[in-house]
């Protein structure tokens, strides 16, 4: 587009610190931030792996590490993530072909995979503690 | 790449509030969106008041009150007041809506009223939708055909005829595409779901004879494949339709013509 000096001093209209919060937009957002959590995710692992390799008393600190409250916490935050990933990435497959898409249902998916995402990661952690 | 924030001149400050109109006992407060190219100022937000004794109940009523009684300076597209026409297409109470068509009592509180997100504001309420035109003209929105013309009319089964409802009631007002972050991000290459579903609306008529062609100009990460299937489109339609379904048969299109 040309842009005269008319044009290029328009100020552009705001966005999205006006627009009113929608449930799946919200969760789009949070499927955004949670995937790209999960490479640090991957990162942890990896590092745990590693750490495995390494010899017994280097595992053990990092087990140490992943015992703390703070590895708890970035434990839980890593499962969390990752349940609501993949909770997302079911719904944009069931959308793929077309299916529950109105306005309604989609909204409902979103409040949905977002409860679920919570209840799932709990339960993993009760289980998680009960067997060990 | 996004910018989240607004640029330097397009920031908004704390505007004029205009006097409440004398003697009015049921007040409702709107909050604009102002900006004048006459002076180099920076967009601001107004306060009016409006008499809701001595207006009609929809937003677009309380924006004529305020232009006709209280600042004429006021800028708005409006026409046929019915949602037919889709020129009064901005952001009302953080939604994209028609101004003619939204209720003031479906509003909670102060009426915020600003315009579509994300365009470049030619005044107040008027932004210049001069890319997203361009955009519909690019997907050539009309019936293409080989085949010598019949001497009628091109015909159309009721079946076929019907594919086409929930497409052609569009009034390409682009509530949609402005409320779409994708289109705020990548408007310069994504079509956005507006043009998005009346290319659809081309691919699926039984008359049209391009549809290989149409699916071969969509066929792109960004005019196509940029919609992450956020939802705001089927959200903000005022017509109530859903250009994320279409675009979600677009898609599945595109893989059903390679299997």
């Amino acid at each position: 587009m040309s842009s005269t000096s008319a044009q290029s001093k328009r100020p552009l209209s705001p966005h999205l610190s006006i627009y009113k919060p929608i449930p799946t937009m919200v969760m789009s957002i949070m499927h955004r931030i949670t995937g790209c959590a999960l490479y640090a995710g991957t990162l942890l692992v990896a590092w745990w792996l590693i750490a495995a390799a390494t010899g017994e008393a280097y595992f053990n600190w990092v087990n140490g590490f992943f015992a703390s409250w703070f590895g708890i916490l970035v434990m839980f935050g890593y499962t969390w993530a990752l349940v609501l990933h993949m909770l997302g990435g079911l719904r944009h497959f069931v959308w793929d072909t077309g299916s529950l898409m109105s306005k309604q249902t989609s909204t409902k998916l979103a409040y949905a995979s977002m409860v679920a995402s919570i209840v799932i990661t709990v339960l993993i952690w009760i289980v998680g503690y009960s067997v060990t | 790449m996004a910018e989240l924030t607004l640029p330097k001149n397009s920031t908004m400050s704390e505007g004029k509030t205009w006097p409440k109109p004398e003697g009015a006992k049921n007040i409702r407060e709107f909050r604009i969106y102002r900006w004048s190219p006459d002076d180099d100022a920076n967009p601001t937000i107004d306060t009016y008041h409006v008499d809701m004794d001595d207006c009609g109940p929809m937003v677009l009523d309380g924006l004529l009150y305020i232009k006709n009684k209280i600042d004429p300076t006021l800028t708005l597209r409006r026409s046929c007041r019915e949602g037919i026409c889709g020129s009064c297409a901005m952001n009302i109470d953080g939604t994209n809506t028609l101004a003619c068509t939204k209720g003031m009592d479906e509003v909670n509180g102060t009426v915020k009223v600003y315009p579509l997100p994300h365009l470049p504001v030619v005044k107040d309420l008027v932004p210049d939708l001069t890319n997203f035109y361009a955009q519909h003209r690019s997907i050539e929105p009309w019936l293409k055909t080989t085949t010598p013309a019949p001497e009628k009319e091109w015909k159309q089964s009721h079946e076929d005829r019907q594919k086409l409802d929930g497409l052609y009631e569009c009034i390409l007002c682009a509530c949609c595409s402005t409320s779409c972050p994708s289109y705020w991000w990548n408007g310069d290459r994504y079509l956005g779901p507006a043009v998005l579903l009346q290319a659809y609306r081309w691919l699926i008529d039984s008359r049209d004879e391009s549809t290989g062609e149409r699916l071969d100009d969509l066929e792109d990460p960004f005019r196509l494949y940029r919609c992450h299937t956020i939802m705001n489109c089927a959200q903000a339609c005022p017509k109530g339709l859903n250009p994320a379904k279409a675009i979600a048969e677009v898609k599945k299109m595109m893989v059903e013509r390679r299997v």
